[in-house]
């Protein structure tokens, strides 16, 4: 089983869409960084990401791999938030034919993964339609 | 630095699911073919490009095991990965390791053991050329990611599935000249369109599949080929190497490959060439929307017009530029670490005539474009018959 501690490093970003934007030319990066690749500065300012954005492409996985076999089909989509940072995110609660680029979606708490019957449950952020 | 010509190339047997043969056997088969058409007794150095020999097989340092199972101890080896683009950048090591003069004969092969997990198991292992934590954490899969790129190409180029499923289509048939391929025969593009979806708009026939194989090629300084070689020495005259972000959302427009664009450009100022002057091209096709996004960023179709090419003939084995003439990862097989290899083959065995009925008349310049995951790396060489 996998040590929880990979999981647990990237609760700030999974539960809570914190990322780094760059303090000298404003570029965004979620997970964060410790060097902009814009401008190589190495200072950052700690950010929440908004939890809405618009879908950028997306789509509907019917061939999926096994930890996700109860979920398949699921779409999947890139998800540019309001404000900047993009996403690759689920999107769920939404009909496989509602799905388009340019969709306004809000950001949710949902279950991602579990790791078979006694494993870790690893949760994240799903796009719902906003 | 040194002229460096390809003296010698060889694939194993066949490309597939291969149950009787190991890793160790599959590379050590192609590395033999390559040295036997070279026709040398000796080599100074080996690579070896694999991308996950331990997600597969559970074997790492295949440095000593390779060059073990060569009977070339102590020679030094050296693997090297990439993702799907570890065979490539495996060949721009051997090329510049001949060029800089530190070596005269380098043997560079690429192998992948991949039947000996589950097809589960082996999506897994290939999704980490993707980004681990912020792409397949979140469900997304190979297919998937492609599927992302082809839904944005579509939506900005009017791109369609039947244009998707004619590049399939040209590449099954160039395969069905190939005895090496995994799927060596002609498909239809309804059969295409009529497959499985995998991820919406790829159909499994859409998609390369799981393969094991290997592939080798032997380099030598251009002058001592010409005293060395049986055969006629090809030479190459550009490499190429350049990365991009390792997640398809990172990138500023997901409609291109931004790592193949920076490496051609480099590519064709080394050579001294421009995109017309290709004759033959073996180029990443991993699914059907790639090789339609590497034709526009390596300038050989206009920009959003790359789904046109199959469907007009002008990628086939008689057309303007025949693309993929070994079948393609498609059709010929795609085990992950020797395709960039086997595309040097294919190339070299064109620019000297020796490709039989996928023999590309007068062929004298040729071009492989090797990319890992959604294009995080690429590496491109050009080849001239010398």
């Amino acid at each position: 089983m996998a040590n929880p501690a990979k999981y647990w490093r990237e609760i700030p970003q999974r539960y809570r869409l914190e990322a780094g934007k760059c303090q000298s030319c404003g570029e965004i990066y979620i997970p964060p960084r410790l060097v902009c690749s814009k401008c190589k500065s190495r200072k950052f300012e700690k950010i929440k990401l908004s939890d809405h954005g618009k879908v950028l492409t997306y789509t509907v996985i019917r061939t999926g791999p096994s930890q996700f076999a109860d979920q398949t089909p699921y779409a999947v989509g890139v998800v540019e938030l309001d404000g900047g940072g993009r996403i690759t995110s689920q999107i769920v609660d939404c009909e496989f034919d509602q799905l388009a680029i340019g969709q306004r979606v809000r950001v949710e708490f949902r279950r991602i993964q579990k790791h078979g019957q006694a494993g870790i449950l690893c949760y994240g952020y799903k796009c719902v339609p906003a | 630095m040194r002229d460096v010509a390809v003296i010698g190339v060889g694939l194993n047997e066949k490309w597939g699911e291969i149950w009787e043969k190991s890793l160790r056997d599959l590379y050590t088969e192609a590395a033999l073919n390559a040295i036997d058409d070279a026709g040398v007794d000796h080599i100074d150095s080996m690579y070896v490009g694999c991308m996950t020999s331990g997600m597969f097989v559970s074997q790492e340092h295949l440095g000593s095991l390779m060059s073990d199972y060569l009977g070339q101890n102590p020679v030094p080896a050296t693997r090297v990965e990439s993702a799907c683009a570890s065979g490539g950048v495996a060949f721009r090591q051997g090329y510049l390791e001949v060029a800089s003069g530190a070596s005269d004969i380098v043997l560079v092969g690429g192998v992948e053991k991949m039947t000996d997990v589950s097809g589960d198991e082996a999506t897994f292992a290939l999704s980490a050329a993707a980004d681990m934590e912020y792409e397949c954490y979140q469900g997304i899969t190979f297919p998937g990611l492609y599927a992302l790129v082809a839904r944005a190409h579509m939506h900005r180029y009017g791109t369609t599935p039947l244009q998707l499923a004619h590049i399939a289509v040209k590449n099954h048939k160039n395969g069905s000249m190939n005895p090496v391929a995994q799927y060596g025969f002609e498909i239809t593009p309804q059969g295409v369109l009529d497959s499985v979806m995998v991820a919406d708009p790829l159909h499994i026939l859409d998609c390369s599949p799981i393969t094991d194989g290997a592939a080798a090629a032997v380099l030598c300084p251009l002058d001592l080929a010409r005293k060395l070689s049986k055969k006629p020495p090809v030479k190459v005259l550009a490499s190429a190497q350049a990365t991009s972000t390792i997640a398809l959302h990172s990138r500023k427009d997901m409609t291109w490959f931004d790592s193949t664009a920076v490496a051609a450009e480099k590519a064709y100022k080394m050579a001294g060439k421009k995109p017309q002057d290709l004759h033959v091209v073996e180029l990443h096709d991993c699914f059907t929307i790639a090789e339609v996004v590497v034709l526009e960023a390596l300038g050989l179709v206009e920009r959003g017009k790359g789904g046109t090419t199959a469907e007009s003939g002008m990628t086939a084995l008689g057309g303007k530029i025949p693309v993929n003439t070994s079948g393609g990862l498609k059709s010929k097989g795609h085990p992950v670490g020797a395709t960039g290899v086997a595309q040097i083959v294919e190339v070299t065995r064109q620019l000297r005539g020796e490709s039989g009925p996928r023999q590309v008349k007068g062929a004298r310049v040729g071009l492989t474009q090797n990319m890992g995951g959604t294009g995080g790396s690429c590496v491109i060489h050009i080849l001239e018959a010398a």
